[in-house]
C-alpha cells in the first residue's frame, strides 16, 4: 500500500537498495557514522538474492589483473575478513586455495596468476611441484602435476555473513526493512530524493544502488542506461559429511574466461560441495538444476578428486552471478553492447544523476569483495561532500551467538540449566536447539528458510523431514501467525494450505 | 560417570520397547530405554491407519493403539523409560552421553547397548531431481506428520512419487482429508510397497499408479506449479517423446528408508553398505562386544509383527550377555548370491539353529533356496517383502575348519 503523505519519519541521509552481501556490508559501515539511514530488500529475508546461493569461498585475489576494480577489491577484502570474523563472528577459516594443472605447458598460466596476485598484494603465494602438491592434498587425481598455492583463500557461511552484518548494523541504529521492494524513483527536489516502495515512500539525500541482478532495473529508474545485467547461472552440488575431510584446500581448475571453473570445496560446515557451472540465461529468476549439468559437474570434480561420487549427493542449488554488460548509444540513440567495454564490478557516482550511486555487476568474487566495496562506498560519499562524524553508539560487536553443537559438554551444560530451551533439540541431524531458533527468530528470521539459513536447522541428511513442523510451530508462535501462514521463503511458498481442525468443525 | 546400567537401549519405538521387555522378562538386570521424542511409540504415533498387530495380537489396531499396548507392557514391567532425552554420542567403550532440558548434559555407562534408533526417509537431494526448488515438496512421512499428528492438509493436488508403503498410505490418507491424488509414480517396473496397500490404498480409489515413470522437472516459483513425466528404461533414463505434464501443488516422496546410525558410526560400528544398518552377528551383536542393533536401525522392516518376532530374539540374546553369557564365536561368514539384495545375519558360529532374514532385488516365482545340502521352496518372492528362512544347525556341521570360514546362500529358478 502506498500512503500519499510522507512524513518526516521517513527523511534519510541514505537509503541503500538490497540487502545481498554487497548491501549489507554497505548498511554496516555506513552505521559507523552519524546518519540516518536505512536498507530496503524486496525478498522476506535478506541475502535471498544471490548471496545465499553461491561458493561461499574467500578468494584470495590473484584471479583479475590489478588494473580492474575485481582484482585490488577482492585482494583487500579477503584481508578485511578477520576481523570481520572477530567482531562479528562470521563463520570463516582460512583453508587455502590449489589452482591445478595437468601439464607442464600451463606453468605460465600458473605464473601469470601469481604475478596478478602479488600485485594485487596478495601474501604467500607459490608455485608448487607434482611431489608438494600431492602432499599438500592427497586425495587429488595421480595425473595432477603441479598447482598455485594462496594460503590465504578462505570459506564462509555467506548467508550467515549478511544476517551479522544486518544484525550489528541494526543494532548501531541502521533501519532494515524486508518483503518491501522499490518500485520507483522520484525527481530529486531540495536535495533529496523520493523512492517508492510497495508499502510507503521515502525521501533521501542518497541512493546506493546494490540491487545484484536487479541493479539495471533500478539504474533505469534515474534514467541510467549505460550498462545491463545479464544472468550467469551458476549450479552447486552439496554432498554428505561422510566426506569430511576429503580435501583441505579450495581445489580450482585453471580457470576459463567466463568462470573459475567447477571447484571442489570444504564449505566450513564440514561438507564437501562441487561446482560450479557457468551458463548465461534469460530469465534472473531461473534458478533450475539440471540433470546434464549435474553429471557435468560431477564428472569434472573427478578429474580433480576421483573419490568424488554422486551417491554423496544430498542437496543442490543454483545461484545466478550479476554479470554486467556495458552498452553505449549508437548513431540511431538505441543502446548496443559497447565493444570496448569490460565486465568488472560497477562503484561509481553518476555526474548527471546526483545523489545516486551504483554498486552493481558485483557477480563473482564479489562475496570476497564486499568488505572493500563497502569502503569505497565510503570514500565516494566523503568526496562527494557527505559529513562523516562517528556515532557516537557504534558498537563493533556482536553478542555471542549459542551455537550448541559448537559447545563443549560443560559449558552446554551450564547454558542449559539457565536457559532449558537449549536443551530442547529441535534438528537432530544438525542438533539445533530450540533457543536458537528462537534467537534466530528475534533477530529477523521471518521464514522457514530464513530459520534454516540462520541455524541450519533442516540442511542436514534428513533435509527437514523431522524438525520442519516444529519449526513452523516456533516461527507461528514468535511471529504470533498461524502455522498456515508460515512460508518456506516469502510470499506464496506458503507450506500448508488448509487447517484440518477446523474442517472437523464444519462438518 | 553420572549412571551406570546393565543394558540401554536408544530409541521408544517399538523395538527399543519390545527388546526391553525381552530382556527384562529374560533377566533380573536393571535396563533404561531412552527417546528423544516426548512420547514412546516411535513412528507408529503417526500411522493412524489400521493393520498393525495382526499375527502378534491378531487384532487390526491403530500404530498408536499398538504403541500403547506395548508400552503398557512395559510400563508393568518397570522397565525404566527416559523420555525427550536424545542421546548425542556413543562411544566405543559404551559411555552415552544425553541432553535435555531437564538435565543438561549426561553420561551414562552401559554394559550393553542396543541402537533401536529407527530410520529416517530418503531427502529430494539424494536422488536430484531436476528443476524449481519450491515449498510443496515433501517427503510422505512429512506429510503423513502435518496431518495425523498436526493437524493441517499439506497440499490439494498431489503427485507421489515412489511406490513405498508411506507413500501408499499417504494417498488414501490424502483422498480422505479432501484432496486428490493424481498419480503415484514409481522409476522401477514393481511396486515399492506391500501389495495389500496397492489395492486398499489405490485401487479402491481409482488413483493411477505409472510403473517405469518418473519426474523430470519440477515446476514453480514459489510452490510447485507442475511436474513433468517420462517414462524410463531399465537404466533409469528417461525415454524421449514420453513426456506429458501434470498440475499439481504438492509432490511427495517416498522414495525409500536409510536406517538412522550416526550415532553407532560414532560407536566404531560397521555397516552393510546394502542396509545402511550394523553387520550383525547371529545374536545381533554387531562388531563391537555388547552392542547391539534391532528394527528398523538395522533393516527397514514392513511390518511390525515381523519387528516384534526379531525383538524377542534380539532381547533374550541381551540378557544372555549381560547375565554373564558367553556366545560361541560367529566366525563363519554368510554370503548370497545375486538374486538377493541383503541378507541377515551376515556372521554365524554354525553351532545353532539360525533365522535369516532377506530381499530378493526382483520379483522371482518358484524358486529354490539353497545351502549345501539344505533346500527351502518359495512359490514366490518379492522384493517389496522381507522374507526369512530358518536353517537348521546340521546344515551348518560339514563346513570345513580354515582360516576363513564362508558359505554361501543361493537361490535356483525353477
Ligand atoms: C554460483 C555462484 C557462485 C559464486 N561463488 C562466489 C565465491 O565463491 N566467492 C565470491 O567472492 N563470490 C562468489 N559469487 C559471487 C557472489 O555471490 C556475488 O557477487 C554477491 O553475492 C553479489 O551480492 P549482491 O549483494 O550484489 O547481490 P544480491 O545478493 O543479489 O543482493 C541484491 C539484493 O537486492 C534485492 N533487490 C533487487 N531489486 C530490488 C528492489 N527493486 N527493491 C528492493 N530490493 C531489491 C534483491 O532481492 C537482492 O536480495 C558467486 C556467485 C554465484 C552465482
Ligand atoms: C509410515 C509407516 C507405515 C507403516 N505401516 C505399517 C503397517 O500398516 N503395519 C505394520 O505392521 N507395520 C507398518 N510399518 C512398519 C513398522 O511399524 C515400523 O517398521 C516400526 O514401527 C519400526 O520400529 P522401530 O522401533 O525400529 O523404529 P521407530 O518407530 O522409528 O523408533 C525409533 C525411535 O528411536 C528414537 N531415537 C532415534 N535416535 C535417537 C537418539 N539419538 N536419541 C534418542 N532417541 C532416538 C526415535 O525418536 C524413535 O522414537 C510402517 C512403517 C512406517 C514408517
Amino acid at each position: 500500500m502506498v500512503s500519499s503523505k510522507s512524513n518526516s519519519n521517513n527523511n534519510y541521509d541514505v537509503i541503500v537498495i538490497g540487502g545481498g552481501i554487497v548491501g549489507a556490508s554497505i548498511i554496516r559501515e555506513l552505521s559507523r557514522y552519524d546518519l540516518k539511514i536505512c536498507l530496503i530488500e524486496k525478498e522476506a529475508e535478506l541475502s535471498f538474492g544471490v548471496s545465499k546461493s553461491n561458493s561461499g569461498i574467500v578468494h584470495a585475489g590473484f584471479h583479475s589483473p590489478p588494473n580492474t576494480l575485481k582484482g585490488p577489491l577482492c585482494a583487500r577484502g579477503n584481508f578485511l575478513y578477520d576481523q570481520l570474523h572477530l567482531e562479528l563472528g562470521v563463520p570463516f577459516k582460512r583453508v587455502g586455495e590449489l589452482v591445478i594443472i595437468k601439464q607442464s605447458e600451463e606453468i605460465p598460466d600458473l605464473e601469470k596468476f601469481k604475478r596478478w596476485g602479488e600485485e594485487c598484494g596478495v601474501p604467500g603465494m607459490k608455485i608448487l611441484n607434482e611431489s608438494e602438491v600431492h602432499q599438500y592434498e592427497p586425495s587429488l587425481s595421480t595425473d595432477v602435476i603441479g598447482a598455485l598455492y594462496a594460503p590465504t583463500a578462505g570459506v564462509v557461511n555467506p548467508y550467515e555473513f549478511v544476517f551479522l552484518l544486518a544484525q550489528n548494523a541494526k543494532k548501531n541504529g541502521a533501519e532494515i526493512k524486508t518483503s518491501e521492494e522499490v518500485i520507483s524513483i522520484g525527481d530529486r527536489v531540495a536535495k533529496t530524493t523520493e523512492v517508492i516502495t510497495t508499502k510507503d515512500r521515502y525521501n533521501t539525500k542518497y541512493i546506493i544502488n546494490a540491487a545484484g541482478l536487479y541493479g539495471d532495473r533500478i539504474a533505469n529508474m534515474v534514467g541510467i542506461y549505460n550498462f545491463k545485467i545479464i544472468p550467469r547461472k551458476g549450479e552447486e552440488y552439496l554432498l554428505d559429511k561422510k566426506l569430511k575431510g576429503l580435501v583441505k584446500q579450495v581445489i580450482f581448475p585453471l580457470p576459463s574466461k567466463t568462470s573459475k571453473g567447477t571447484l571442489v570445496i570444504p564449505t566450513l560446515d564440514g561438507t564437501i560441495m562441487v561446482g560450479p557451472s557457468a551458463e548465461d540465461i534469460d530469465d534472473k529468476n531461473d534458478l533450475t538444476t539440471t540433470d546434464e549439468v549435474c553429471w557435468q559437474i560431477f564428472d569434472k570434480a573427478k578429474q580433480m578428486i576421483p573419490a568424488i561420487h554422486h551417491k554423496y549427493l544430498i542437496s543442490t542449488f543454483a545461484g545466478n552471478r550479476p554479470v554486467p554488460v556495458k552498452l553505449i548509444k549508437n548513431a540511431k540513440g538505441k543502446y548496443v553492447k559497447d565493444p570496448d567495454g569490460d565486465d568488472d564490478f560497477i562503484i561509481a557516482k553518476t555526474d548527471d544523476v546526483p545523489g545516486f550511486i551504483n554498486v552493481a555487476g558485483i557477480q563473482s568474487p564479489g562475496l570476497t569483495a564486499a568488505p572493500a566495496i563497502a569502503e569505497k562506498v565510503i570514500s565516494i560519499l566523503k568526496d562527494d561532500g557527505v559529513v562523516l562524524k562517528a556515532n557516537k553508539y557504534f558498537v563493533s560487536t556482536n553478542p555471542n551467538p549459542k551455537k550448541i553443537r559448537e559447545m563443549s559438554d560443560d559449558e552446554l551444560d551450564k547454558l542449559i540449566k539457565s536457559e532449558p530451551d537449549y536443551g530442547k533439540i529441535v534438528c537432530r541431524c544438525e542438533m539445533v536447539s530450540e533457543g536458537e531458533i528462537m534467537n534466530a527468530i528475534e533477530n529477523g528470521a521471518q521464514t522457514l528458510d530464513g530459520v534454516k539459513f540462520r541455524t541450519r536447522a533442516g540442511m542436514g541428511r534428513c533435509q527437514g523431514g523431522f524438525c520442519s513442523f516444529k519449526t513452523m510451530e516456533l516461527l507461528a508462535k514468535g511471529l504470533d501467525i498461524s502455522p498456515l501462514e508460515i512460508t518456506k521463503r516469502g510470499e506464496g511458498s506458503n507450506i500448508l494450505v488448509e487447517d484440518l481442525k477446523k474442517q472437523k468443525e464444519k462438518i | 560417570m553420572d549412571e551406570q546400567y546393565s543394558c540401554v537401549i536408544i530409541g521408544a519405538g517399538p523395538a527399543g520397547l519390545s527388546v526391553a521387555i525381552a530382556i527384562t522378562k529374560n533377566s533380573k538386570k536393571k535396563v533404561l530405554v531412552l527417546d528423544r521424542e516426548k512420547h514412546p511409540g516411535g513412528i507408529l504415533n503417526q500411522c493412524i491407519h489400521t493393520g498393525f498387530g495382526l499375527t502378534q495380537y491378531k487384532e487390526e489396531l491403530t500404530g498408536p493403539e499398538y504403541a500403547w499396548r506395548v508400552y503398557s507392557e512395559a510400563k508393568e514391567l518397570g522397565i525404566e523409560i527416559r523420555l525427550s532425552t536424545s542421546v548425542i554420542r556413543v562411544s566405543e567403550d559404551k559411555v552415552i552421553t544425553t541432553i535435555s532440558a531437564e538435565k543438561g548434559i549426561e553420561k551414562i555407562k552401559a554394559q550393553a547397548i542396543v541402537f533401536c534408533t529407527g530410520c529416517r526417509e530418503r531427502a529430494r537431494g539424494v536422488i536430484h531431481i531436476p528443476g524449481d526448488r519450491p515449498a510443496g515438496v515433501y517427503t510422505a512421512g512429512l506429510a503423513q506428520k502435518f496431518i495425523n499428528i498436526d493437524g493441517y492438509l499439506p497440499g490439494k493436488r498431489v503427485v507421489i512419487l515412489g511406490s513405498g508403503d508411506i507413500g501408499l498410505i499417504m494417498a488414501r490418507r490424502l483422498t480422505f482429508q479432501g484432496a486428490k491424488v493424481l498419480a503415484v509414480l514409481e522409476a522401477s517396473s514393481f511396486v515399492g510397497g506391500l501389495s495389500r496397500n496397492v489395492v486398499q490404498c489405490l485401487d479402491d480409489f481409482g488413483i493411477p499408479l505409472y510403473l517405469s515413470h518418473t519426474i523430470i522437472d519440477i515446476v514453480g516459483k514459489n510452490r510447485v506449479e507442475k511436474v513433468k513425466i517420462a517414462r524410463v528404461d531399465e537404466n533409469m533414463r528417461a525415454i524421449r517423446g514420453t513426456e506429458f505434464e501434470i498440475n499439481c501443488d504438492t509432490v511427495l516422496l517416498s522414495i525409500g528408508l536409510i536406517p538412522e546410525n550416526e550415532l553407532a558410526e560414532m560407536a566404531q560400528v560397521k555397516l552393510d553398505p546394502a542396509t545402511n544398518g550394523a553387520i550383525v552377528d547371529e545374536n545381533y551383536m554387531t562388531n563391537i562386544s555388547g552392542i547391539f542393533s534391532c528394527g528398523n536401525a538395522l533393516h527397514v522392516h514392513d511390518l511390525v509383527d515381523k519387528l516384534a518376532v526379531e525383538a524377542q530374539t534380539v532381547g533374550k540374546k541381551v540378557a544372555e550377555y549381560i547375565s554373564g553369557g558367553v556366545f560361541a564365536e560367529s566366525d563363519i561368514i554368510v554370503t548370497h548370491d545375486d538374486f538377493i539384495r541383503y541378507l541377515l545375519p551376515k556372521k554365524i558360529s554354525g553351532k545353532s539353529d539360525v533365522r535369516f532374514h532377506f530381499r530378493v532385488r526382483r520379483p522371482l516365482s518358484d524358486v529354490v533356496l539353497k545351502l549345501n545340502n539344505f533346500e527351502r521352496k518359495f512359490p514366490y518372492l518379492q522384493p517389496n517383502e522381507m522374507s526369512s528362512v530358518l536353517i537348521p544347525a546340521k546344515h551348518f556341521e560339514d563346513i570345513e575348519e580354515g582360516i576363513q570360514r564362508e558359505i554361501k546362500i543361493w537361490i535356483r529358478e525353477n
